[in-house]
């Protein structure tokens, strides 16, 4: 349907473009044109497109919407209600209707495949007519629309410049998106679990049992055994990655010549490049059996998963992001506060230490705050060298776990459809997202300020 | 007047050995700063050097194979009892026997079964699809005698790329003698060529003896702690309070762990005593080191060791039973214990032979870039993840770059400064720093749940990713559109052009270098994510590549992250491969990115 | 007379025979290299001391470049590269044993732009001292801000806020915050780089009165752009001129009869 939808569509643009331009030029002949005929052809491929794919846009969805219905009435009433059920009984009916149905269909079943089927060819009949009236009938108005005085360039201007903001929209759609689905599941968790619980339950073991009389089957979801898991490794992260990245940055922006920037910053952009799947592999394979057996023979039991192993390699994926932060923070505090210190006979360091970092502190805990919320917000490192089980300790070398891996472990692989414990990795990902959003937010504005006050 | 304070400070400035000291101080704290700028940038080279090393000395060698060249019979009676040389026929016919008779050949000795199967296990499970497809292609090779590559399995491959055990070989320096040729036989050698392993043994037992000390010791810990709580309970009870059902849990713990430290401790005396008895014969098992010796052309495996003499079961047959003199034969130990060896004493004499007979090879792994996911690791490529991600990226690249390059001039160029356009930007720049893991959940709550789009498809980890990128792109497509002097705009304005034909004629060609530069970067960006594709189910164990943006698919990160999973040392080879595979992919992309940029960087 | 440079070396030839009355600064022969470009050609001055040197020219004439060679500020620009030979009382200011720390705590420096650190008053003019490690106690360091203040005549204005950041002071209280501060490691040269050329002409006036009390103690060199400044507030005047010096003298000299044609149409407003 789709493809012989747009097949026509694409001919019916054709035909608009090429009919609109040969009018023009016919008008052309005999009095002088507002716009060169390419605009005129453009405005009716415009008459044409709109109609017909706002057609597509709501016709489809409500013809699926209505075929499904019906289809659904005709085998149980009592499915439609279900969410549950209304899924798997459709994927039976469309498997039926395909012909795709393995096993002896019911006659109930056959009966709403019958359904399907007709009205699924129906509706589909029903639009392509439909879209071709109306291209046909957005060409007609177009045509008549064109004349030499016509200003068809600032039509079709006016039309590229819509679309072009609503390709700037698409960003604010994302977020408008993210936060509706985050929120909406989130909802649905709080129906089941009290955000008290949730916030300041020190337990955390999502495992919900599949049948109700089975034991612990109410799971329980207290997050701060993953608000301590996270916050441990994002501190042993910048533990390593604010000193390393800011003294990396001081000496990039105050000390290094030419060339060795020239050899150090790919250096850094390299280390910025690499995937963190392949710095998890690195930390779960490598680094977590050598501080192990490191511990080991310092006579510390050093848990195979340990928090210290995610941690550094953590540190390490983030020491880029401060250091070029901090470098564009430091290169922005003018280079007179620098002259005057100079001036006084104070030495570099003296310099960088008294007025150089005090100018650009605002700006410097902006950067650490930017790459504490990406050490937040990172997956695939602690999914691959931190545990499962919610720990609730400060202990580095101790097994914890993260908003992330949880959200991760929980998500991937068969869900329980609209249990709690499919819900709340969506309330984990809100917390998430809304925690790393309000930093995010306080940074960059800090960092905007900063900027203004030095410019 | 306050004039006066500052001469009297100024006297005492510079000349006395005060100050002199004093900037002495104030250049080493200088140096030292300087040095921990220094030290940070080193240290973040070092870790990158170490990261990339690591995986390369992992991954290399995953992309060759080792393969066993065997004389194989393609037996008529096996293949096509009918005798109708039919292709189809054929097909059915069994060729994993063949294979197995013509390593079996090899082995006449082998004739118990539980040897004939882990012969058997030496080739990999799809040896005979290569043999296969040979006599399904040309009938006529049936009956035929052919030469045939046959592959090894992972356990054998990484026997031979020398992963998984560290192997060494000393000559051995008396006169060797041994008194049988196959069976159990008793090795005697005239100097005392043995005493160095039989060392190495005991020191081997008294570690482990420490081990399991330190165990019963870990043991003891836990078993304090339970009586604490029990002797707590016990005042509880005292004082009447219930202590429900805990307490008999409690109690039969702490005697079932007393019991496993009795045992403990005493198999650490028993090993502790074995090293305490300097120079003594040992018993060798599959818990210590393996020590064979090579002599007159067969291969002894030792049992018992002494300082000089030898008892151990021949794993290959002596030639004879004649004296060895020194440096003719040699003691080969396996670092590794067998029992933490996938390769046993026995296939490692079976495997030395094949190569001394010059069957095994080395070639490149294809096969790696050809096929797609597998269990068996000696099986498994990365066609399909190569594919996904492509189709993944393409997807990507239709969907944002175009958005990208619109919303850029929108901001850039029509954008009336009010709060929408305010809060757009805002928007995308908080989008930006958004984690990935939740553009995942974005996918899945809408592209899959609302919009019933398929699981696992290209399609959506594409949408997914197209929303993950387009920041980026957007942000360096508005530096690019910046970059370029308002003056080729004023003069295209100049000339009568409307405010799009300037910007579409001439500011954006203009500016396409830098905005394909910051393409490239958000592809290679995209390229490496694999947290938000975890989300929409691009995990499925998918052996074949994908046909189209709405099959099931996985990428090449999720698939090196679902390698990284397994428990197969091979496949830890095989991740690192796939890693290498990625990085390559990467820096070719970012060089390119790099080079556009140098090549077009236009100074105004 | 304490005129003298107190550096480190003893050695310093205390009365060095080059030395004529009272000159403070001798420099022969500087040349300045931007990377390729030369910025000063051979240029040769004495500069006499307790008074005021005006340093006059067009713009990019060499004349700030000059300046920066005194304190060896030009250190900091990693192209640029300056020969000849610079004395300030008789020493070489390039002589390795001279430590760069020492000759800018004794050749203090204020810029065209005011560029007070974004701290407190008292922290701005504190500066010095703390770093050289001069104040020995906080009475010492009070003393010293307060006297430096005074001397550059800001102290009444702000005396009651000497813990407010010295950024929110109008600009010619923060060009004479900066005066202060370069006071307070007590220089005896005073370099200013057109040091009004960011301000309104009441606080020209003002820090042109300051110039004229501070060259009681201190020798100052100043660059400006104004003819009339120069000519107010200076003794001596240095005419520079694409990088070459073209004459120099008595300030009253300089003005009412110069020697160069070019000087005398650069005075009379033919070029610049």
């Amino acid at each position: 349907m789709g493809v012989v939808y747009f097949t026509g569509l694409a001919l019916l643009v054709l035909i608009g473009f090429f009919f609109g331009r040969a009018r023009a030029l016919a008008v052309g002949h005999t009095e002088n044109l507002h716009s060169r005929p390419g605009y005129h052809g453009g405005f009716v491929v415009i008459s044409v497109l709109l109609p017909v794919l706002a057609l597509f846009a709501l016709g489809v969805p409500f013809a699926q919407y209505v075929t499904e219905n019906q289809a659904l009435q005709a085998y149980d009433p009592a499915a439609l209600d279900d969410a549950f059920k209304r899924s798997a009984v459709l994927r039976d009916i469309i498997a039926l209707a395909n012909g795709q149905f393995s096993g002896q269909p019911t006659e109930a079943l056959r009966r709403a495949a019958d359904t399907y089927a007709s009205l699924h060819a129906w509706t589909s009949y029903l639009l392509l007519t439909g879209g071709l009236v109306f291209g046909l009938l957005g060409i007609a108005y177009g045509l008549r629309k064109l004349s030499a005085r016509f200003r068809a360039r600032n039509s079709v201007e006016r039309f590229v410049k819509g679309l072009l903001f609503a390709a700037a929209c698409v960003a604010v759609l994302t977020t408008i998106g993210i936060v509706a689905s985050v929120l909406l599941e989130t909802i649905r968790f709080f129906e089941r679990v009290s955000p008290i619980d949730f916030l300041f339950g020190l337990h955390w073991s999502p495992q919900t049992a599949i049948r109700a009389d089975q034991e612990g089957s109410s799971g329980s979801f207290g997050i701060v055994p993953l608000v301590t898991g996270t916050l441990l490794i994002t501190f042993i992260a910048m533990f390593i990655a604010g000193p390393i990245g800011l003294f990396a940055a001081i000496y990039m922006a105050e000390y290094a010549t030419p060339r060795f920037r020239a050899f150090a910053k790919p250096l850094l952009e390299i280390l910025a490049g690499i995937p963190t799947v392949v710095l998890g592999f690195f930390a779960a394979l490598t680094l977590a059996p050598l501080i192990r057996s490191l511990g080991e023979t310092l006579g510390l039991n050093v848990a195979s998963e340990s928090a210290l192993a995610a941690g550094i390699v953590m540190g390490m994926m983030i020491i880029p992001f401060v250091s070029s932060l901090s470098d564009d923070i430091i290169n922005a505090v003018p280079q007179s506060l620098r002259d005057g210190s100079y001036g006084m006979g104070a030495t570099k360091s003296e310099t960088i230490k008294k007025v150089v970092l005090p100018a650009a502190f605002g700006g410097i805990v902006s950067a650490l705050m930017l790459a504490m919320s990406r050490a937040v917000g990172e997956t695939m490192i602690v999914v691959m060298a931190a545990g499962l089980a919610g720990n609730l300790t400060f202990n580095p070398f101790e097994a914890v776990t993260t908003f992330t891996v949880q959200i991760k472990t929980i998500l991937v692989g068969d869900q329980e459809f609209d249990s709690a414990k499919t819900l709340s990795a969506f309330a984990l990902g809100f917390v998430l997202f809304f925690f790393t959003l309000t930093l995010n937010v306080i940074a960059l504005q800090v960092v905007k300020r900063y900027r203004e006050q030095y410019d | 007047m306050t004039d006066a304070v500052l001469p009297e400070l100024r006297a005492s400035s510079f000349a006395s050995d005060d100050a002199k000291a004093r900037i002495r101080a104030r250049y080493r704290s200088e140096t030292r700063f300087r040095f921990y700028g220094l030290l940070a940038i080193g240290l973040t080279a070092m870790f990158l050097v170490v990261v990339l090393a690591d995986i390369l000395i992992r991954g290399l060698p995953a992309f060759t194979q080792h393969w066993l060249r065997l004389e194989v019979t393609v037996n008529a009676a096996e293949i096509d009892p009918k005798g109708t040389r039919d292709p189809a026929e054929i097909r059915q016919g069994d060729f994993q026997l063949l294979i197995r008779d013509a390593l079996r050949a090899q082995f006449p000795e082998v004739t118990d079964r539980r040897g004939r199967r882990s012969l058997d296990g030496i080739l990999s499970s799809a040896a005979a699809d290569g043999l296969r497809k040979r006599v399904v292609a040309d009938p006529s090779l049936v009956g035929q005698t052919l030469d045939v590559p046959l592959l090894l399995s992972d356990d054998i491959d990484l026997y031979f790329k020398g992963i998984g055990t560290r192997i060494e070989r000393h000559p051995g320096r008396g006169i060797l003698t041994s008194n049988g040729t196959t069976g159990d036989v008793v090795l005697h050698s005239s100097s005392n060529d043995f005493a160095p392993y039989l060392d190495a043994i005991k020191r081997a037992l008294s570690v482990r003896a420490r081990d399991i000390r330190r165990e019963a010791d870990r043991l003891r810990a836990i078993v304090s702690k339970l009586e604490a709580r029990k002797a707590e309970l016990d005042r509880a009870s005292k004082i009447g309070t219930l202590s429900g059902g805990e307490y008999p849990a409690l109690v039969s713990d702490i005697e079932s762990l007393g019991q496993n430290i009795k045992t403990l401790d005493a198999d650490a005396a028993a090993l502790q005593a074995r090293f305490d008895a300097v120079g003594s014969d040992e018993k060798l098992d599959e818990t210590v080191p393996s020590q064979l010796v090579a002599i007159n052309g067969g291969l002894v495996k030792i049992t018992q060791l002494g300082n000089s003499t030898a008892t151990g079961t021949v794993l290959l047959p002596l030639q004879s039973t004649a004296d060895a003199a020194g440096g003719t034969w040699q003691v080969v130990s396996y670092l590794t214990p067998e029992a933490g060896r996938r390769v046993n004493d026995r296939e490692v004499g079976w495997l030395e032979r094949l190569k001394e007979k010059g069957l095994v090879e080395r070639a490149f792994n294809w096969a790696f870039f050809t096929s797609g996911d597998s269990r068996e690791p000696e099986l498994a490529g990365i066609r399909g993840a190569l594919v996904g991600s492509a189709l993944t990226l393409l997807v990507t690249l239709v969907l944002c770059l175009p958005i990208g390059i619109a919303a850029a001039i929108y901001l850039e160029e029509f954008a009336p400064k009010n709060r929408l356009t305010e809060l757009i930007e805002v928007n995308i720049n908080n989008l930006a720093a958004v984690p990935s893991i939740v553009f995942g959940l974005l996918g899945l709550a809408v592209f899959l749940n609302f919009m019933g789009l398929p699981r696992s498809a290209p399609l959506v980890g594409g949408l997914v990713l197209a929303l993950l990128v387009l920041p980026t792109i957007i942000i360096a497509s508005r530096a690019a559109l910046k970059a370029v002097p308002p003056s080729i705009k004023e003069a295209a304005l100049g000339v009568g052009a409307s405010h799009q034909q300037a910007i579409f004629h001439h500011v954006l060609p203009l500016a396409m270098p830098g905005v394909m530069t910051g393409t490239i970067i958000g592809m290679a960006h995209a390229l490496g994510e694999t947290a938000p594709l975890l989300m929409i189910g691009m995990v499925a164990f998918i052996v074949e590549p994908a046909s189209g943006i709405t099959d099931a698919a996985t990428v090449l990160p999720v698939q090196i992250y679902l390698w990284s999973d397994l428990p197969e040392i091979a496949f830890q080879a095989k991740t690192a491969a796939a890693i290498i595979v990625l990085l390559v992919f990467l820096f070719v992309m970012n060089g390119t990115a790099i080079y556009l940029r140098k090549r077009f960087e236009r100074r105004w | 007379m304490n005129t003298m440079l107190k550096m480190d070396s003893p050695a310093a030839p205390a009365e060095a025979p080059t030395l004529g009355n009272g000159i403070k600064v001798v420099a022969r022969d500087v040349n300045v290299y931007y990377g390729e470009k030369r910025a000063l050609f051979d240029v040769s001055l004495d500069i006499p001391e307790r008074s005021v040197t005006a340093l006059i020219g067009p713009s990019g004439c060499g004349k700030s470049t000059f300046l920066r060679c005194l304190n060896r500020m030009n250190d900091t620009i990693p192209i640029a590269r300056v020969t000849g030979r610079i004395e300030i009382d008789g020493r070489d200011i390039h002589d390795p044993d001279l430590d760069v720390v020492q000759l800018r705590a004794n050749v203090g420096m204020v810029f065209q732009k005011p560029n007070p650190f974004p701290k407190s008053i008292y922290e701005n003019v504190a500066y010095g001292p703390r770093i050289h490690g001069f104040a020995n106690s906080k009475a010492d360091l009070d003393g010293v801000v307060e006297s430096s203040l005074r001397r550059a005549g800001l102290f009444e204005e702000v005396k009651d806020r000497l813990a407010d950041s010295g950024t929110g002071l109008s600009g010619g209280q923060q060009q004479r915050l900066c005066i202060a501060r370069a006071i307070a490691v007590s220089p005896e040269i005073i370099l200013m780089d057109e040091p009004c050329s960011a301000l309104d002409p009441i606080a020209t006036a003002k820090i042109e009165e300051l110039m004229d009390e501070l060259r009681q103690n201190y020798t100052i060199i100043i660059v400006t752009h104004s003819m009339q400044q120069a000519a107010r507030v200076s003794q001596q005047t240095a005419f520079f001129h694409l990088g070459i010096l073209v004459e120099d003298g008595p300030t009253q000299e300089i003005f009412t009869n110069p020697t160069d044609k070019r000087t005398q149409d650069y005075i009379t407003g033919r070029f610049g």
